[in-house]
């Protein structure tokens, strides 16, 4: 006997909601314990995420991460690989932007040396998430074990270049030499002001547009092409896609590297967009949160963007949060983000027999 | 062993019934899968149940087993009420199962399959001592004769069926549930379950017999209960009424149990089988020097008991599996194991496949309908896919003319492949694969947990296809369906041919005793000598 499906939008909509309210209510009562007002401690976190002056850029900026490294894990995750090598992908798109910008900021002309930048952040990114779907499907090293090993693999490299060869003369910390002026992603403030806007300077930059625009890209990729089909047959029974004609093995290595070159597509923001040079750590942690990002956002483009502008929030409203109380600490609020994950992470599914339970009696 | 058994027939009152369920209700979800049931089985009776599938017949056998609980409704065994919440509660009462996929590890004995659970305490040895008296005495009383210290892995489908018996009895069973218990045997071993289900009854054992087959219930029942959409329909005594009216019953409509079979005149040779090999996990061959031609405009049955190398044959023709040794032509393509085709490659070639398994394989639940309609097809069905490109509109238009053609309920491309009925979705592999109008047909278990009023369309559909001129070969472990349909006959055995026969010289004593593993020139020679 199978059991009646619920409405899609119980799936999308309210459950992530529930886990959502669960997590706050937690989070809540953590605070009410260490003494102060879980309602006063909401309304800073808003306030600090939206409403203050920049505010929003801030969020938004956070927000850009988020995306690319959520869009990542969901390409994957359609052919049922679980990518969680976002992290070390992101380092590789970095060092890939970094080392072209590098190469030609100061020959070629600053739109072009930015567009190579970026065609290189992605190609990296992909080569990176390539090379761990070449041993699932070659060699059947599982994906997750790879992953993993090649973030530690990318973190390594990463220290090996900007403490060695790569490091700027005359300084002592690992990172390399600021690229050349005005070669970098103009940000959203700059743009604004070229149309007569005034707006709050930010690190908010043209990244978010790309981040928006890759969103549509996946869209149409995963829903409306053949490789999205044949990779979405594949995810859901190999068998099927074996007997349709398709070569699992194929699949397997394509959805691995446009998971991949989107996850390397993160440096845009923080490598092009905001530092304008390679630094060490700037990934820090986004890809893991990609992980949860994804299975907030069900996989689908249009639920990562908003659970991107959940955890945006959750960064930029936590920092606030941090400098307002003196007793909630920069550790608490890992500790909500942490509580957050948790419930739409690892728990996604806790309240779905109770929400179908009423549901259905609601129905009758 | 410090639980007393007892082997004995009868109990706390033989007048009682064995089973009395009154009002029994069960939803999962907004489906109604037992509504009202009322269910009488008499003591020292065999009492069939049939449905088709998604009847609740399998719902109806859970709650009593314990697996599920009813919403509501009362369970009465020998007279007393039964409150069974587990399966524990069931085996307590005195309920037995034997499932439809057996519940053995196959590196154990016999013996110890049977003590699984009631190993005694700490020493095993005193246990097994104890449990192999006792299970000597069961199976004597029975008449139910298996070597306890045998491998379970190397015995017949039919023994290890018995061991479920034997198991079901040595926890004091005086109730036993069979759920669809024929599906894997031969003609040969079904017919040694219903003598054993005779002697249980002569010893005062209670049987229900699960099952969709109208003929076992006609040849092993006393009584029968008709299940249609949840509901009983009818309880009746089998020798009061005939298959004909069972099935009306089950479906609530008249219906053919077998479709109108005319010869046609077959034409060349599109395919030709010549010595194919296919190693399996073990030393041993899957398929071991199997050779045939198939012609067009002809049925080619390959019948045989699930799991002696059918499938792996499917797949070979299909480019799924690669050829071990030997040669396919499939028109003026030779493939061979130096020369493999990729299974979009023998598409090509004019074949077209119903896989055996539509769940896994022949459709992707998840999908739409429409775009599980275009699986496989997805560069041929005119502008599916522009360039890179999918057209939903096209899928769905592409779809919706399927449905009609096939009649596929509900008619909407735009409904999850999981929510059809089994019957629907396997018409949506139907229509796709024969509306590519395909040179060869390879056909797996066409009927496989299909109503029956689909069984009539697809098997119409296939004989409609031979006649406009493609070759079929049918797979399938339903010997009525290879009888009814096929032109020619081949049957294997432990991935051997066991030899063709033609229609005309086909029964199904003959075909059973190949499908157990006698060649076709080495039958006894009074078999099949009918017209």
């Amino acid at each position: 006997m199978s059991r009646q499906p619920v409405p899609r939008w119980i799936d999308i909509g309210l459950l992530p909601l529930v886990n959502l309210l669960a997590a706050f209510a937690v989070a809540a009562i953590i605070i009410a314990v260490i003494g102060e007002n879980p309602l006063q401690a909401m309304g800073v976190m808003i306030k600090g995420a939206f409403v203050y002056k920049g505010a929003l850029g801030y969020t938004l900026y956070y927000t850009t991460n988020f995306i690319f490294t959520g869009l990542a894990v969901a390409v994957a995750f359609h052919a049922r690989l679980f990518n969680i090598g976002g992290e070390g992908q992101a380092m590789m798109g970095g060092l890939g932007a970094g080392l072209t910008v590098l190469a030609c900021d100061q020959i070629l002309p600053a739109g072009l040396a930015v567009m190579l930048g970026i065609f290189a952040a992605a190609l990296f990114g992909a080569f990176w998430g390539f090379v761990p779907g070449w041993l699932q499907a070659r060699r059947g090293s599982h994906i997750v074990i790879t992953t993993i090993m090649f973030n530690f693999i990318a973190a390594s490299v990463m220290v090996w270049l900007l403490a060695g060869m790569l490091m700027a003369p005359n300084q002592m910390s690992p990172e390399t030499r600021s690229f050349a002026e005005h070669v970098s992603l103009p940000k959203i403030h700059e743009l604004a002001a070229g149309f007569g806007f005034e707006m709050v300077r930010t690190p908010l930059n043209l990244s978010f547009v790309i981040a928006l625009a890759a969103c549509i890209g996946v869209w149409v990729l995963i829903w409306r092409t053949r490789l999205g089909y044949i990779i979405r047959a594949t995810g859901h029974s190999e068998r099927a896609a074996v007997y349709a004609g398709h070569n699992p093995a194929h699949i397997i290595m394509i959805a691995m590297a446009i998971s991949g070159a989107l996850a390397g597509l993160m440096a845009l923001n923080e490598i092009l967009g905001v530092q304008e040079r390679v630094i060490l750590n700037f990934t820090a942690g986004y890809g893991f949160t990609g992980i949860a990002v994804a299975l907030m956002g069900r996989n689908h483009p249009i639920g990562i963007v908003f659970a991107s502008l959940l955890f945006g929030a959750l960064y930029q409203g936590g920092a606030e949060l941090d400098f307002e109380f003196q007793t909630i600490t920069r550790e608490m609020v890992l500790m909500i983000q942490g509580l957050i994950i948790l419930f739409s992470g690892a728990l996604a599914y806790l309240f779905k027999p109770a929400v179908e339970r009423v549901w259905f009696r609601l129905k009758q | 062993m410090s639980k007393k058994h007892s082997i004995s027939a009868g109990g706390a009152d033989t007048a009682a019934p064995a089973i009395k369920l009154t009002a029994i209700d069960k939803s999962f979800g907004t489906v109604h899968a037992n509504q009202n049931v009322d269910l009488h089985v008499a003591s020292g009776t065999v009492h069939g149940v049939i449905g088709e599938n998604g009847a609740g017949k399998s719902t109806l056998v859970s709650i009593l087993y314990g697996f599920y609980s009813a919403d509501s409704g009362q369970i009465d065994i020998f007279g007393q009420p039964a409150d069974i919440r587990s399966t524990a509660d069931a085996i307590a009462a005195g309920i037995g199962m034997v499932h439809q996929h057996f519940m053995l590890v196959p590196n154990f004995t016999v013996l110890e399959n049977i003590i699984i659970g009631h190993e005694g305490s700490g020493s095993l040895l005193d246990g097994i001592k104890a449990a192999e008296d006792k299970l000597r005495t069961i199976a004597d009383h029975y008449g139910l004769q298996v070597d306890l210290h045998a491998r379970v892995g190397d015995l017949p489908v039919g023994l290890q069926q018995r061991v479920e018996i034997l198991k079901a009895l040595y926890r004091g069973a005086r109730i036993l549930i069979l759920d669809e218990p024929t599906g894997v045997l031969t003609p040969q071993e079904a017919e040694q379950l219903f003598s054993i289900l005779d002697s249980l009854r002569v010893q005062g054992v209670t049987v229900l017999l699960i099952t969709h087959k109208l003929r076992e219930i006609m040849a092993v029942t006393d009584t029968v209960s008709v299940m249609r959409a949840g509901q009983m329909v009818a309880h009746l005594k089998t020798a009061d009424t005939n298959p004909a009216d069972l099935a009306q019953l089950m479906i609530g409509r008249p219906v053919l149990l077998s479709v109108g079979y005319t010869k046609a005149q077959t034409g060349d040779v599109v395919l030709s089988a010549d010595r194919l090999c296919l190693h399996g996990n073990t030393a041993e061959y899957a398929l071991r020097d199997i050779s045939f031609d198939l012609y067009r405009r002809e049925i080619f049955g390959i019948a045989g008991v699930s799991g002696n190398g059918q499938s792996e044959l499917l797949d070979i023709l299909a480019g799924i599996r690669e050829l071990s040794a030997g040669r396919l032509k499939i028109g003026m393509t030779e493939i061979t194991p130096q020369a493999p085709l990729s299974p979009s490659q023998i598409k090509a070639l004019g074949v077209a496949h119903i896989p055996e398994d539509r769940h896994a394989a022949g459709l992707v639940l998840p999908f739409s309908a429409g775009e599980s309609a275009i699986l496989g097809y997805e560069k041929d069905i005119a502008a599916a896919c522009r360039g890179w490109f999918l057209q939903p509109r096209t899928i769905r238009a592409h779809c919706a003319g399927l449905m009609q053609a096939f009649d596929v309920r509900p008619a909407d491309p735009d409904l999850r492949t999981s929510l059809f009925s089994g019957g629907n979705q396997q018409k949506l592999v139907v229509a796709r694969e024969m509306s590519s109008a395909p040179d060869i047909l390879l056909v797996g278990q066409p009927t496989r947990g299909v109503d029956i009023g689909a069984i009539e369309f697809i098997h119409n559909q296939l004989l409609r296809l031979r006649d406009a001129g493609s070759a079929i070969i049918l797979v399938s472990v339903e010997l009525d369906e290879i009888l009814n349909l096929s032109d020619r006959i081949m049957v294997v055995n432990a991935g051997r041919n066991m030899g063709i026969i033609d229609r005309s010289a086909a029964d199904a004593q003959k075909i059973g005793l190949m499908m157990a593993g006698v060649p076709v020139d080495e039958l006894p020679a009074a078999c099949g000598d009918r017209p």
